[in-house]
């Protein structure tokens, strides 16, 4: 098997995570394809420090799961936040600046 | 047939020691590549968001496996660890927080965005495989080399070497990231903290009950929570019910309990429950029944 394999597994990954985040319209589930996408460029890093036979891909990834923890703390937060003042999650009625 | 021998003379060792893969790793792949896809393809099409969280799990548990046979073990611990089991079960607490049933709105509200959404997503897999697929012929080093001393100790040797800083900036954002949790999520009290005492006070200058309520009837051939129990006056005293079974109208009334057996003729006691007794001849009932919402004196 090639491990190019692994690559369009990770692409078509990410894809479903972006056209998640086109297409579907409650918060949460947005956040989910953002998380999917980042899962998906994790396992294009890991088969690259195979490729490679260099261990940094691996860390590399392991930046991007810690940086992504951060940022669903703080997503979550928000979603909560918004949800409690306009009882909604979904990101089509956060359109306060909208004209 | 030299193929499929030469392939069956890989299989003994463990999970891609080198560049190469196994046929076991083969195997892996196609079992659980189809999974994830599936998966992920399930948190585009689920309905529920609690649905789309758990395909979620599976998509994340699948890649740390590939993560494992892919010679990162420390990789695939992290990502059982903190993927599936703190991120993805913070994402499940703030589901049950913004309530479960909260479905997609199905209005568009720009006009075609599902069909652009959808192409734009087919050309950017088509892109991404094409890219990659071009970019195939790549003769994979393996980690043997980088992994002699164990795959964790391999990767903390780069992140405390050359990634020292990074890491620093990492931990950082970490705190800063607890401390916003913190502050988005903080609430400021805006009206004064009723406890118990207030609750009390309240309860005694509206004149409500200040007992427990009644509770419900016990006879002989019922004793469940949907029917009165009988007040000193002989009447049925409604309270004794639950609101709620009231409200849904699921009260019986003391009547229909004794019917089983059906009244005797001579029990005027019983038949005064009914309030189809004539002039009563024994103790005579105040005009209406004690319904435990009269003014506390």
């Amino acid at each position: 098997m090639n491990l190019t394999n692994y690559l369009v597994l990770s692409a078509i990954l990410f894809s479903i995570g972006a056209t998640t985040v086109l297409l579907r319209r409650n918060a949460i589930v947005v956040f989910l394809g953002v998380e999917l996408m980042l899962n998906a460029s994790n396992l294009a890093f890991v088969t690259f420090a195979r490729i490679h036979g260099n261990l940094t891909g691996q860390v590399v990834a392991f930046f991007v799961m810690v940086v992504a923890a951060a940022e669903v703390v703080i997503g979550l937060a928000i979603i909560v936040a918004i949800f409690r003042t306009r009882r909604s999650a979904s990101v089509d009625d956060v359109n306060l600046l909208k004209s | 047939m030299s193929a499929a021998l030469t392939a069956l003379a890989a299989v003994p060792t463990s999970l891609a020691s080198t560049g190469h893969t196994s046929t076991g790793e083969l195997v892996l792949f196609w079992v659980l590549g189809p999974v994830m896809v599936i998966a992920a393809l399930g948190l585009l099409f689920a309905r529920k968001t609690v649905h789309a969280a758990m395909s979620i799990v599976v998509v994340m548990i699948g890649l740390a496996i590939l993560y494992v046979a892919q010679d990162a073990p420390f990789l695939g611990a992290v990502q059982v660890i903190v993927y599936t089991g703190a991120v993805m079960m913070l994402f499940l607490f703030v589901l049950m927080l913004v309530g479960v049933d909260s479905s997609d709105s199905l209005v568009e509200t720009i006009a075609g965005q599902r069909w652009i959404g959808a192409l734009l997503g087919l050309g950017l897999a088509a892109v991404l495989i094409g890219v990659v697929v071009k970019a195939s012929g790549i003769a994979p080093v393996g980690l043997v080399a980088a992994n002699t001393d164990g795959n964790p100790v391999g990767v903390a040797r780069i992140i405390f070497g050359d990634y020292v800083f990074a890491l620093e900036a990492v931990g950082t954002l970490l705190v800063t990231a607890a401390l916003g949790a913190l502050i988005l999520t903080h609430r400021e009290r805006l009206t004064q903290l009723v406890g118990q005492k207030e609750r009390a006070d309240a309860r005694v200058s509206r004149g409500a009950v200040l007992t427990p309520l009644p509770a419900p009837g016990v006879y002989a051939r019922s004793n469940a929570m949907d029917v009165p129990s009988l007040g000193p006056d002989g009447r049925p005293l409604e309270h004794s019910v639950p609101r709620v079974l009231r409200i849904r109208g699921q009260e019986r009334s003391v009547a229909e309990v004794h019917l089983a057996t059906g009244p005797l003729p001579d029990d005027e006691h019983l038949l005064l429950l009914e309030g189809v007794a004539g002039p009563a001849t024994g103790s005579t009932p105040p005009e209406r029944a004690i319904t435990g919402e009269e003014q506390v004196r």
